[in-house]
């Protein structure tokens, strides 16, 4: 296992203690070890990684430090398979904008994460290359969709990894894996070169061990992108400028809607930890009112189910992906290239995304989704007129069971409650590990800020960490 | 509402999906107990809520024309299943008529 944050590394790269070549080989030795056992990676090439190590800038801010980066983050000349048997040959032509700003910040792409197909998914099962085993519960899911991301970086398998969040893919898969898990607000981050899901619900973010290390990669990541029309042109500025300091007079808000009996204990019970550290730290914290808060599963279901097919209809088997033989026409190829190449939630989500869609049904389904969103979207503005930043848990339960575990689509949807407001709303969110008795399965919570206040939203998850400590 | 029912092998059909009939069977169970549930949008009255199709407001986000370097046509095409001099080979589009 491959212990040591981003800081930490760097400083034993800059001292000379190790050179990027020898940090390289160092994690590949320990994926070569443990990700037979846990399928975090799907696919790697040392030779590129050494290649970048061997002209690593040192004096740049990730001057030699590998990151993993999920599997639906265009890598230039490197499969880019989104976990998909569509993709199965895919390498994508140009670099994502996240993957040039880690490059040019001196940072090594390392390796490909697997993931639930196409980003769908909560428990990595939905890989067509294989079930991701989780390193801090073996035997138990990861989380999803960023399964392969969580599990590197909990597995020692990675320093820090990128993952992308439509309804909780980055902080729910923290949260399972006890790491940190930031989706920074829609728009901070270009989402040029991610394979889109869900266009208005999509965002890259970091997964990390601590809560510096987000923010240091937050720092790179961020920033408008003329590639993506929707990448936000407000100022970025040092995110790491709250860590540290005190939260004394702070408004941290607890949803009553969140407390709910439904909730496992070991979520009440970190719930409950939390609130008593901030409190501790000079917080105040004020119960606050998200009168949708039920309604958030529903619209959110129907508007990704909708972007989703949308989106998915370039996978047709004529510019790239799988093609399937011996059809008889177009009508055909694109059929059965399709039924063969994409796994059954895919379809799943694509059939309901068409159906919501379609003439008769789109103002009762996907209009109505779209208003409720922004209900949900105005709970948040009245609440973030009272308090400055939200805390709720992450997920009903800690990691189920990978084996055993029957659960129907619903089921499996409904477990997105609290994470999905975020995504409706455009939000930042960060999953926050919280300490567990020993044996136990990891639980986080989660803290949501302003848009653009992920300043703050550091701030009071550092300042949450420290107390923890 | 009536209780949704949804017509997974024509809905597949629009979507371009060749489904077996074991998930036409599967899909119609899981999405109508999903469209039951997400009925209950229904009790939100929203007739003054205009729809937010997007989490940001954003405005026409356009940037300078200027030219610069492209993917080539050897890059754009190396992905395809099937490419002939340059291009991308598809079946025959225009069927005969029946």
């Amino acid at each position: 296992m491959l212990n040591g944050s981003i800081t930490y590394w760097r400083q034993q790269l800059t001292s000379g203690a190790i050179t990027p070549t020898e940090l390289v080989e160092e994690l590949s030795r320990s994926m070569e070890e443990h990700n037979p056992a846990i399928n975090a990676y799907i696919s790697w090439d040392k030779e590129a990684a050494l290649a970048a190590a061997a002209s690593a800038d040192l004096s740049l801010p990730l001057g030699g430090i590998p990151i993993a980066v999920k599997d639906n983050i265009c890598i230039n000349g490197a499969p880019t398979r989104c976990a998909s048997r569509i993709l199965n040959n895919f390498r994508a032509p140009y670099d994502a904008t996240a993957v040039c700003r880690l490059r040019a910040a001196g940072a090594i792409p390392f390796g490909r994460a697997n993931m639930d197909e196409f980003a769908m998914g909560s428990f990595g099962k939905n890989s067509a290359y294989g079930t991701t085993d989780n390193p801090a519960a073996p035997g138990h899911a990861p989380g999803g969709s960023s399964s392969g991301s969580a599990a590197a970086v909990a597995g020692g398998m990675a320093i820090a990894a990128l993952g992308s969040d439509t309804g909780g893919s980055i902080r729910q898969p923290a949260s399972h894996c006890g790491i940190v898990g930031l989706k920074p607000t829609y728009g901070r981050i270009s989402r040029y070169g991610l394979v889109a899901f869900a266009s208005s619900l999509d965002q890259i973010g970091p997964l990390t061990q601590n809560v510096e290390d987000a923010a240091l990669l937050l720092n790179i990541l961020s920033g408008h992108d003329e590639k993506d029309s929707t990448s936000s042109v407000v100022a970025t500025e040092d995110f790491t400028a709250g860590l540290g300091k005190s939260i004394k007079g702070m408004r941290i808000g607890l949803p009553k809607e969140y407390l709910s009996d439904g909730n496992d204990p070991a979520v009440t019970a970190a719930l409950n930890s939390a609130v008593q550290k901030l409190t501790e730290q000079g917080a105040e914290i004020i119960e606050i009112s998200l009168p949708h808060a039920e309604a958030v599963v529903a619209a959110y279901y129907i508007i990704a189910c909708a972007e989703a097919s949308s989106n998915l209809s370039r996978f047709d088997g004529i510019r790239y992906g799988h093609r399937a033989e011996g059809t008889n026409g177009l009508d055909e190829l694109y059929s059965r290239s399709r039924a063969e190449g994409f796994g059954p939630e895919v379809k799943r989500r694509i059939i309901l995304g068409t159906y919501v869609l379609s003439s008769g049904f789109y103002d009762a389904y996907y209009a109505k989704a779209q208003k409720v969103r922004a209900l949900v979207a105005q709970d948040f503005a009245g609440a973030f007129e009272k308090v400055d930043i939200i805390l709720g848990p992450v997920a009903p339960t800690p990691a189920p069971a990978l084996e055993g575990t029957d659960m129907t689509p619903l089921q499996i949807y409904l477990a997105d409650i609290y994470t999905i407001p975020a995504n409706l709303a455009g939000l930042p969110g960060i999953s926050v590990p919280c300490p567990q008795p020993a044996g136990a399965r990891p639980v986080g919570v989660q803290l949501l800020g302003r848009h653009f206040a992920e300043t703050d939203l550091l701030r009071v998850a550092s300042a949450l960490e420290q107390a923890q400590a | 509402m009536e209780q949704p029912h949804i017509d997974v092998a024509y809905i597949a059909r629009l979507a371009k999906l060749d489904l077996t009939a074991d998930e036409t069977e599967r899909f119609s169970a899981d999405l109508n107990q999903v469209l039951a549930y997400v009925a209950q949008l229904e009790q939100w009255d929203t007739s003054d809520v205009p729809p937010m199709y997007h989490p940001l407001p954003v405005f026409d986000a356009v940037r300078e024309d200027i030219p610069g370097a492209s993917l080539s046509n050897e890059a754009a095409i190396a992905n395809a299943p099937s490419a002939e001099e340059g291009q991308f080979r598809v079946p025959k589009v225009v069927e005969s008529a029946h």
